[in-house]
């Protein structure tokens, strides 16, 4: 089929740019020019080449595809990549974000703009990595190799706050990142292989699978993030300038869910449904819990990182329903998600560039200065809120109708968050765009320019479009969901017949 | 033909929405913050530097957008083409035997579930067609009128029109889900719309509040689907009717407990419409709501969305057909909100609120009928009630509008010299609200309470004691209105002076709509309430077998029949007996009774209930979590403590390196190396 690695070249792309923008000299405006222009291009051409790979892709196949394998260490791990329709998806809305973070970029960061260039650049790489690693120890390294590059933008480019907020991230992340080291080590001892393909299809022993399960799951908790390892969020998207916050909730964040998708489900069967309680429980509870907290948020940004745990919890609760609409509604909230509270945070700042303060009291009247400003928000806020005819309904309902199959408590319990989405969402925006502009400060605000246009534009169509056709999404992952869940059903049912035979 | 009724109102939302934002690019150009400063600090500066030249002088001084003229007329006469047609249809579909069904779009394929876009034309959809674009298009014309002086007139026009397609989209839905979009739709509009003066503070209270309590009603609605595809396995009405019969008597296990499915379902759904059509506990928001702009009241919060949920339970009519418990809890709902609703309405001030809490009165009427299973007659009365309350809503418009936004009915009086057209006008609507003989609303309204009074429901009789009671009652706070806004001594003799009949594109909507008022009963009573109903509604309304409700209301006894219009005699003339005859009569009354009279001038206290039962707590316990739960018992033992106890040993190594964050990620990265080598090769070596 492909007669070039599609896939490496898509993945080591942006780290091409940052090479170029390494082997730049100097400080000056012209450097920091081209560091821009080098990075916008870099990420510009991975995505195009991100899409030959959709227009290529078989979406009737469950089977990993663009798979390229070379032997890398000691004989045993493998350089092993691929896609399939769970991480297709995903590896798209990386590629489909990053021009958009440079193009937000382009002013606001004036200090160190080479190194932060190349901060983002490595870490769309290890991002993209992440998602079609086929290799345990290749994985992991991606995986928490993704942390650094997010430490150094909260830690350089932060607010006045980000040691702290960094410090916390890294601590959350640190436990599960050991655990789950600790987890891979066994499996491979175990198994004596790390190929993901091959351990999908192992069949681990129960005690291994609950012990692994719980191990993964410290890690992946984390980076969702589920209650009550979420505090870590707030604090981490309030201190990011505002691309950081960008990728944090639009693509970080989904690592955890994928990685349920990826190990959890397919690799500990057994161990999966005997947690699904827990799993629904503190994703019920991430639901109501942190909507509540929303509520009361002064600050937009983390009112925003709050409704991101709350709708993390639908998915969480979707895919482990293992119902063919909980997981699908799952990766499609996923998606949607990345869109929409991507854009909520270029919203917010918007408007941090203009004041320097996120403080929703700070607010109030935008709309009598900035008219398409509102309008954009207005459409994310919708989006946010899961008004049917945005994306942001799709992937809610499908969750909602997956698990409601499987446990109506739990599905019950996490509907009221359709009503507390639309409280703490309609306040929000009540407070910083309607009411009559009365702050002096605000007095000559202005609208959004047209490089903002150029970066919210396209996000409004993808909101929009996927919400009145959520067909290609759904359809590019529809085979490799049937197969997840075909081979989960099977395996419980397997494990039952088993323990009835004994 | 169909497809051009829903989409030519999205075309015109399309294009008045350009024109909008067009002209809010124009008016403000937008640009880059001019200044990066990456730190914090300096922007004081700034701010203060524009000050002297920046200065927001928004209001109604403001030209308008260029292009709105036409923003106006294209919208507008989109939705008279749309208008035609839906006669086209009513009289294709209704009276000739046609049914119109066309897939559009695919929607949510996952699995068993599919889920399409599509047109589902049938009679029950043509009424509402009807319903639907006549008052739109009234209103459209109407609006160009009355919002004469607003800069944001495109806005408007984008919002009705787009209104006007997510209604639509609602009554020609082939599928719950389809049936879901067009009532979040409707939703989200009457949200912008009700906050389209969006400097005034109560404005934007009202539109979240509305928003919120439909969500409360969606909440159950959105269960209710789910529960449907969960019996089902589908959500479009095809497949869900065909096995509504099979799940008879079935129960199912809903939370803790195994309950009758089809009664589940309903209820849940039921829940939906409560929210959507104002009903008894759920109605706080409708008369909130008349923050909003008239022409949005009558269109949205008299004749077309709150009757969304009247509509809901019609097309669901073989699902509830089926449940005889959820019937009853129709009526009693119903039944008690047409009298709760009149209740309150006695008491008003605000001309419009009047006509709101009369509004969700009549709404109680229609799912009394919907209850005892006349389904064509409750559709009878949302076709009239349509016509007459809207009229009444622009005619209490005009009543503002040449007053100067004065909305007190005790500062109006002796209005009708003035403005004349305008008073006769409404003297039709309210003879057609309180069922005077002839007019639109006498047909529907007494075949409501006839129906009532046959009907075979447990629940049915209490139906009849409050309509017949709130017919009075209706009767009364009707004429207190008319009499009040209209007649006696004016109170304001300023604004009584400068009152004048208003712009002709609002006097012929006001003409159009009244002859609806009158001719709206008669020439349809046999299509919806009398033998024509099996072959006009054909399969859109399922009857079971033992409904015999549309048949045995016309063997009612004579006094049944006569009854509500007696009430209504009766309530004119107390009416007339408290404000013509004895204007101190009502005074009087209301210090003899005074805890009864605050009771209702307060709405019951529904508002201070819900607040202290649930806006408070739901605040308090955001807090709580956030700064207990998160701050203090997460944050506290988790990250925090860890870091704490972490520091404390390890305070003086700290201080011999060199405090960056970034050596920190290098040394992990270099630790995880390590550690990956090192467990690599030692489990490998094994």
């Amino acid at each position: 089929m492909a007669s070039w690695p599609i896939l490496s070249v898509t993945t080591f792309l942006p780290l091409v740019g940052a090479l170029f923008i390494l082997a730049m000299r100097g400080d000056d405006e012209a450097v920091k020019r081209n560091a821009r222009w080098i990075a916008l291009w870099a990420t510009l051409i991975t995505f195009a080449v991100s899409l030959i790979m959709v227009w290529r892709f078989d979406p009737s196949s469950a089977e990993f595809q663009f798979v390229e394998k070379k032997p890398w260490l000691a004989g045993t791990i493998f350089y092993h990549m691929g896609v399939d329709g769970i991480s297709l998806p995903f590896v798209i809305l990386t590629t489909a974000l990053m021009p958009l973070c440079i193009i937000a970029s382009w002013q606001v960061i004036q200090f160190r703009v080479k190194e932060y260039m190349i901060a983002f650049l490595a870490l769309e790489t290890l991002m993209i990595g992440t998602f079609s690693a086929l290799d345990l120890v290749l994985f992991y390294l991606f995986f928490e190799g993704g942390l650094i590059p997010m430490f150094l933008i909260i830690g350089v480019w932060g607010g006045p706050r980000r040691v702290y907020a960094s410090f916390k991230f890294f601590l959350y992340t640190l436990l599960g990142s050991v655990l789950m080291l600790l987890a891979i080590a066994a499996m491979y001892a175990q198994a004596g292989t790390t190929d993901i393909p091959s351990l999908m299809r192992y069949g681990f022993s129960r005690e291994m699978q609950t012990w692994a399960w719980l191990a993964f799951f410290a890690s992946f908790a984390v980076k969702m993030p589920m209650w009550p390892v979420h505090t870590w969020l707030p604090d981490a998207h309030v201190e990011a300038p505002t691309a950081g916050s960008v990728i944090l909730a639009a693509i970080l964040l989904k690592m955890g869910g994928y990685g349920f998708l990826r190990f959890s489900l397919p690799m500990f069967p057994a161990a999966s449904a005997d947690f699904a309680p827990l799993v629904f429980a503190l994703s019920v509870v991430a639901i109501v819990y942190t909507s509540l907290v929303a509520l009361m948020q002064e600050d937009m940004k983390k009112l925003i990182a709050y409704s991101s745990v709350a709708h993390m919890g639908f998915v969480t609760m979707g895919i482990f329903a293992v119902t063919t609409q909980g997981v699908a509604g799952g990766i499609f909230q996923m998606v949607s998600h990345g869109i929409v509270s991507g854009a909520l945070f270029l919203c917010v700042g918007v408007v941090y560039d203009r004041m320097h303060t996120r403080e929703i009291a700070a607010y109030g009247g935008l709309v009598n200065r900035m008219p398409l400003y509102a309008f954009a928000f207005m459409i994310f806020t919708l989006a946010n809120v899961g008004l049917p005819g945005t994306s942001g309904f799709v992937g809610e309902f499908l969750t909602l109708v997956g698990t409601f199959r499987v446990n109506t408590w739990v599905a019950f319990v996490a509907t009221f968050g359709i009503i507390l989405s639309a409280a703490y969402a309609f306040w929000l925006y009540r407070k910083v765009v309607y009411g009559a502009l009365t702050k002096p400060s605000l007095a000559a605000i202005n609208d959004i320019g047209a490089r903002e246009i150029l970066i919210l534009a396209p996000l409004i169509i993808m909101t929009i479009f996927f919400g009145v056709y959520p067909k290609p999404v759904l359809d590019m992952s529809a085979a490799s969901v049937t197969a997840l869940i075909e081979n989960y059903h099977h395996a419980i049912g397997g494990a039952k017949a088993a323990a009835l035979g004994f | 033909m169909y497809q051009a009724i829903v989409f030519l109102p999205l075309l015109g939302c399309i294009l008045a929405g350009l024109i909008s934002l067009a002209g809010a690019r124009a008016r403000f150009p937008g640009g880059e913050p001019s200044e990066f400063d990456h730190g914090h600090g300096g922007h004081e500066s700034h701010a203060a530097a524009h000050d002297a030249h920046g200065h927001d002088d928004h209001g109604a001084h403001e030209p308008a957008a260029a292009g709105s003229r036409f923003a106006e007329l294209a919208t507008t006469a989109l939705l008279f083409i749309s208008m035609l047609l839906s006669w086209l249809a009513f009289v294709k579909v209704g009276l000739g035997q046609e049914e119109f069904r066309a897939p559009i779009l695919q929607f949510i394929t996952v699995g068993d579930l599919k889920v399409d876009w599509g047109l589902r034309v049938d009679t029950l959809t043509t009424v509402m067609l009807v319903v639907v674009t006549s008052i739109s298009a009234f209103v459209h014309l109407y609006s160009i009128g009355y919002m004469e002086e607003d800069p944001y007139r495109p806005r408007f026009f984008s919002y009705l029109s787009l209104f006007t397609f997510s209604m639509l989209m609602l009554v020609t839905a082939d599928s719950l889900v389809q049936l879901f979009f067009g009532w979040e739709g409707v939703g989200l509009m009457s949200y912008l719309l009700i906050g389209f003066w969006y400097h005034k503070p109560e404005a934007n209270a009202a539109a979240i509040k509305a928003f919120l309590v439909n969500r409360v009603g969606d909440f159950g609605f959105s269960l209710g689907i789910f529960a449907v595809f969960y019996l089902t396995g589908a959500v479009d009405f095809d497949t869900i009717f065909a096995q509504a019969p099979a799940l008879s008597g079935k129960t199912f296990h809903f939370l803790s407990w195994d309950l009758d499915a089809l009664t589940v379902v309903c209820l849940l759904l039921f829940m939906g419409a409560m929210g959507k059509s104002a009903q008894f506990l759920l109605h706080t928001w409708l008369p909130d709501a008349m923050e909003g702009p008239t022409p949005v009241s009558a269109l949205i919060h008299a004749a077309t969305m709150v009757t969304a949920g009247v509509f809901m339970v019609a097309r669901l009519s073989p699902l509830f057909e089926l449940a005889p418990i959820a019937q009853s809890v129709v009526i009693f709902i119903g039944a008690s909100t047409a009298l709760f609703a009149a209740t309150v309405g006695l008491v008003q001030n605000d001309i419009k609120r009047i006509v709101a809490y009369s509004t969700c009165s009549q709404l109680g009427y229609m799912f009394v009928a919907m209850g005892v299973g006349a389904y064509s007659v409750g559709m009878f009365h949302l076709f009239t009630h349509a016509f007459f309350k809207a009229l009444l809503f622009l005619g209490c418009g005009a009543v503002i509008i040449a007053m100067h936004h004065e909305q007190d009915i005790r500062r109006m009086g002796g209005l009708k010299s003035r403005i004349p057209f305008t008073y006769w006008m409404m003297f039709i609507g309210t003879l057609a609200l309180t069922g005077f003989p002839f007019t639109a609303g006498y047909f529907s309204k007494d075949a409501i309470i006839e129906a009532a009074f046959v009907g075979h429901n447990p629940m049915a009789i209490y139906g009849f004691v409050c309509t017949v009671i709130a017919a009075g009652l209706t009767s009364f706070y009707s004429w207190r209105l008319m009499f009040k806004t209209f007649h006696g001594e004016p109170h304001d003799h300023h604004h009584h002076e400068a009152a004048h009949e208003p712009h002709i594109t609002m006097l012929v909507p006001l003409g159009a709509l009244a002859t609806g008022a009158i001719l709206a009963g008669m020439p349809f009573k046999e299509l919806f309430a009398g033998h024509g109903v099996a072959e006009f509604f054909r399969g859109s309304l399922t009857f079971a077998a033992g409904n015999k409700v549309l048949e045995e209301m016309h063997h009612v006894p004579v006094w049944v029949a006569l009854t509500p219009t007696v009430m209504m005699a009766l309530g004119l003339l107390v009416a007339w007996q408290f404000y013509i005859r004895r204007p101190d009569i009502p005074a009087a009354l209301a210090r003899q009774y005074k805890p009864l009279y605050t009771f209702l001038l307060n709405k019951w206290y529904f508002d201070e209930l819900y607040d202290f039962l649930f806006v408070k707590p739901a605040m308090w316990i955001g807090r709580t979590l956030w700064k207990r739960g998160d701050g203090w018992l997460i944050d506290g033992f988790g990250p925090d403590g860890v870091s704490a106890r972490v520091l404390d040993v390890t305070r003086n190594v700290v201080r011999l390196q060199t405090g960056y964050l970034y050596h920190y990620a290098f040394a992990m990265l270099i630790g995880v190396a390590a550690f990956i080598t090192w467990f690599m090769f030692a489990s490998g070596g094994h």
